[in-house]
């Protein structure tokens, strides 16, 4: 029953070319709209680390004296001072705690004549890599005691791994990063987890780094930071390499808990810590800490682009008045087939057979308007990847995005269909087959 | 001129669904084109502000140096007399940040030495005595730095020279009284910086900012690796000394880079790079506008056509009852008229909901009444265009239809 469905909304398809084309380039093109704009906002409002990013948190205290030196709107500062870090870090009261920053500077493999380039780092501590689960390719991580040696080792993307070691194993080799000799012991996989969510100074939808190295090995080889630096009171007259005890906030700190308890201890200690501080004279303002996992951090942020929203909701508004156009048109359509319709059902077609065939001509219009609107929304990817913005690049059509294009265009059409199914299958036999 | 309005409302009643449907597409087609058509204006208006400066004839170069050397203060001088020497420039200077550079220092300043009230924020610009002329910014008080007065300023540290040049929109905020010449301000706790000149107007290198026109040039050579050069070039030089810069800084020395994209840019593309996201979203709204237009015009086409078809009949009876197809041509116009009018009254009020949710979740502002009004003409003027040609087919429909069965 179904193929002779097909079969009868083809035909009448093939019928009215002009009618039918305008149906679906209307779907297609609300359909096309749509799928761009939410796979942009996919890609930006997306989890950056699914499965774990409900366990990941990025604390923050009020360190500050009345001379604030900049304003923070009731918020406590968004990075932590060396010394608040470092007493976090020591105290491990989480399953896993890293302090990190960023830096850009210029590389090359030691013993070369190659020109140096400039790469983004990653200046942490030894938990960085299994608190974010990053995959590693070859080598280890590096550990807790090499962090306090400051040993001169270097953890590197499979990029540059490939760019100075044409891919191989590289593990003890040597790369120069900043002047320093660093030896190889990790080479990672390709991570870049967008939003970049776990140090937003480098661009909300920065690259990944290509080297990571021990933070205190950072601060013996003067590597350059690019993050952004706090400063109140005292502070503001501090030189770059005396930072480790200055009146300044510029690095970050992330734990991971796993459990809500340990979540509410974690907080308690964090009060409990700042309360000491006060105590001892160094913090100044009331207690103000903060514990907001991944998604609340970047929220906290504003890390969503407005305009993308704006963007979806305008898409959207374009549908709804395609659908609306393409209701419209059925109803034009269906109605014009009365004659039609009324020897069907003088012949013994029941009034559900005759809805169900017209929903499925509906549904035929919306699987090619489908099919069109794929092609506009790979279209309007690519003209997004254009831009010039940093997460532009990563605006690709995925598989449950494409599954989408095609349920909501079905979907919607059939939708759009009823009205004028319904109203097509309510025709009196009788009048139409007399002749009028 | 009979309009026959009656008889064309009766005539709706039996055609619910189909008016209905072509009402709410001109409603909905009105919210989303004049709410869109206003965000176009909005962005244009956005990136057609000024800066303050003279903007022809201006070169902006990113440079970074690669090495380590102890301090990069002397590179920067040699860097700034070749760039001096090149044929062509008529001033250049090196510096921080610039308008519209979309990077840059901010700090707070006050008037109270020990920094204790709540600070006005400011955009630091580094220069020299040879930046105001490179700006082509007025001074409209005061007198611009000497070559003497240009310091170094080691890396990391807080800038607050001895003297400053402020622009009109701080001295006005920090001293209502017009006495801004000669006075103290203070960039960091206990350090005075005196006010030597006033500029009529120059905006920070950000595009969103609280403070758009404060900005304090401060006359300093800052220790960094990454650098800015600002020239300005002889009128029709600037193709000339565009070529040649590159070329005469790593004669100078190779260790540096003048990054792909960014490296060396006309000030029009530094415009055109601060505000190409707004131009993105202006053209996307316009393209959006025009196809939701096509669109409409396209259903009230399919649909009026449709009515057409249906009452061929009754039109032949009417021709021959000796209505003349001018009546016929305006019976159809009318109908139109009548479903697009209350498409726009429902429309009108849809747009202005629309308005204040977006004032609500974008902080825009409200739509202003010209859009709408622009809307409600342009969308009764696409519903006419497209109802004519269907109804200059029932126009021509000849009184021998009354008799046919179909």
């Amino acid at each position: 029953m179904f193929g002779y469905f097909l079969e009868l909304a083809l035909r009448s398809l093939k019928r009215s070319k002009a009618l039918t084309a305008l149906m679906v380039l209307a779907v297609a093109m609300g359909i096309g709209a749509c799928m761009t704009t939410l796979t942009v906002l996919h890609v930006v409002s997306g989890d950056p680390i699914p499965g774990k990013s409900q366990k990941l948190f990025y604390p923050q205290i009020e360190p500050r004296d009345e001379d604030n030196g900049f304003y923070t709107k009731g918020e406590p500062p968004e990075q932590l001072s060396w010394r608040d870090a470092m007493a976090l870090l020591k105290a491990g009261r989480a399953d896993r705690q890293a302090v990190m920053t960023g830096g850009m500077a210029p590389v090359q493999q030691a013993d070369t004549t190659q020109d140096p380039f400039f790469v983004r780092a990653r200046y942490t501590t030894a938990d960085f890599f299994a608190l974010f689960d990053v995959p590693l390719k070859y080598g280890h991580a590096w550990s807790a005691t090499e962090d306090d040696r400051r040993e001169r080792i270097a953890v590197i993307s499979s990029s540059l791994n490939d760019k100075l070691f044409h891919g191989e194993d590289s593990i003890g080799r040597t790369v120069r990063f900043n002047g320093a000799d660093l030896r190889v012991v990790g080479v990672i996989e390709t991570w870049r987890p967008h939003p970049h969510f776990y140090d937003l100074n480098a661009g909300n939808y920065a690259e990944g780094e290509d080297v990571f190295l021990p933070l205190g090995t950072s601060r013996d080889i003067h590597a350059p930071r690019s993050g952004s630096r706090d400063c109140w009171g005292k502070g503001h007259q501090v030189e770059e390499n005396t930072l480790e005890t200055a009146d300044c906030v510029w690095v970050q700190l992330w734990v991971e808990l796993d459990t809500p308890a340990r979540v509410a201890d974690y907080k308690a200690f964090l009060v409990h810590y700042s309360e000491e501080q006060l105590a001892a004279g160094r913090f100044h303002l009331p207690v103000n800490v903060r514990l907001r996992n991944v998604m609340a951090w970047l929220d906290s942020q504003k890390v969503v682009p407005k305009d993308v929203h704006l963007q979806v909701w305008l898409a959207l508004g374009f549908f709804v008045v395609c659908l609306v156009n393409t209701v419209g048109l059925m109803l034009a359509k269906f109605m014009r087939r009365s004659a039609e319709v009324g020897v069907r059902r003088a012949l013994g077609a029941s009034r559900g057979a005759v809805f169900a065939q017209l929903v499925t001509e509906a549904g035929m219009v919306g699987l090619a308007g489908g099919v069109a609107g794929l092609l506009f929304a790979v279209l309007g990817l690519w003209l997004v990847r254009k831009q010039p913005d940093q997460y532009a690049s990563l605006a690709h059509l995925d598989l449950p995005m494409l599954a989408a294009t095609f349920g909501m265009a079905i979907g919607a059409t059939v939708v759009a269909g009823l009205l004028p199914a319904w109203r097509a299958c309510q025709i009196t036999p009788a009048l139409q087959l007399k002749s009028q | 001129m009979n309009l026959q309005i009656k008889p064309i409302l009766s005539a709706l009643r039996r055609h619910k669904a189909g008016t209905i449907l072509i009402a709410l597409q001109i409603a909905l087609t009105l919210a989303i084109v004049c709410n869109a058509l206003f965000i176009v204006h909005q962005r244009i208006e956005r990136s057609n502000r000024t800066t303050g400066m003279d903007e022809s004839n201006v070169i902006a170069v990113q440079n970074r140096y690669v090495g380590k050397p102890e301090t990069f203060i002397p590179l920067m001088q040699t860097d700034l007399a070749a760039i001096r020497n090149v044929p062509g420039v008529e001033s250049a200077y090196i510096t921080n940040a610039f308008p519209l550079r979309r990077g840059g220092w901010s700090t707070g300043m006050q008037i109270d030495p020990n920094k204790t009230k709540d600070s006005l924020p400011s955009a630091l610009y580094f220069v020299d005595d040879q930046a105001l002329k490179t700006l082509g910014v007025k001074l409209i008080a005061g007198r611009n730095f000497t070559p003497s007065e240009v310091v170094n300023l080691p890396p990391q540290s807080t800038p607050a020279p001895a003297q400053v040049i402020i622009t009109k929109a701080i001295a006005d905020k920090l001293f209502p009284k017009g006495d801004a010449l000669g006075k103290t301000i203070y960039y960091a706790k206990n350090k005075p910086s005196t006010v030597i000149g006033i500029i009529e107007k120059l905006t920070v290198p950000w595009i969103e900012f609280d403070h758009m026109d404060n900005v304090t040039l401060m006359p300093v050579r800052f220790d960094s690796s990454y650098q800015h050069f600002l020239v300005r070039t002889r009128p029709g030089q600037q193709d000339a000394v565009f070529k040649a810069i590159p070329t005469a800084l790593y004669k100078v020395s190779r260790m540096r880079v003048l990054p792909e994209k960014y490296g060396l840019r006309t000030f029009e593309t530094v415009r055109a790079n601060a505000y190409e996201a707004d131009r993105g979203m202006a053209i996307l709204m316009t393209v959006v506008c025009a196809v939701l237009l096509a669109i409409t015009a396209a259903g009230i086409v399919g649909l009026s056509s449709f009515w057409v078809g249906q009452r061929r009949k009754q039109i032949g009876v009417r021709r021959a009852l000796g209505a003349r197809r001018s009546d016929i041509l305006s019976y159809f116009m009318t109908e139109n008229f009548l479903i697009a009018l209350g498409g726009v009254i429902v429309g009108t009020g849809l747009a202005l909901g629309l308005s204040q949710w977006m004032l609500k979740y974008f902080e825009m502002p409200r739509v202003s009444p010209t859009y709408v009004g622009v809307g409600i003409v342009l969308l009764l003027a696409l519903g006419q265009a497209a109802v004519f040609a269907p109804a200059l087919r029932a126009s021509k429909v000849s009184p021998v239809e009354a008799t046919r069965s179909v």
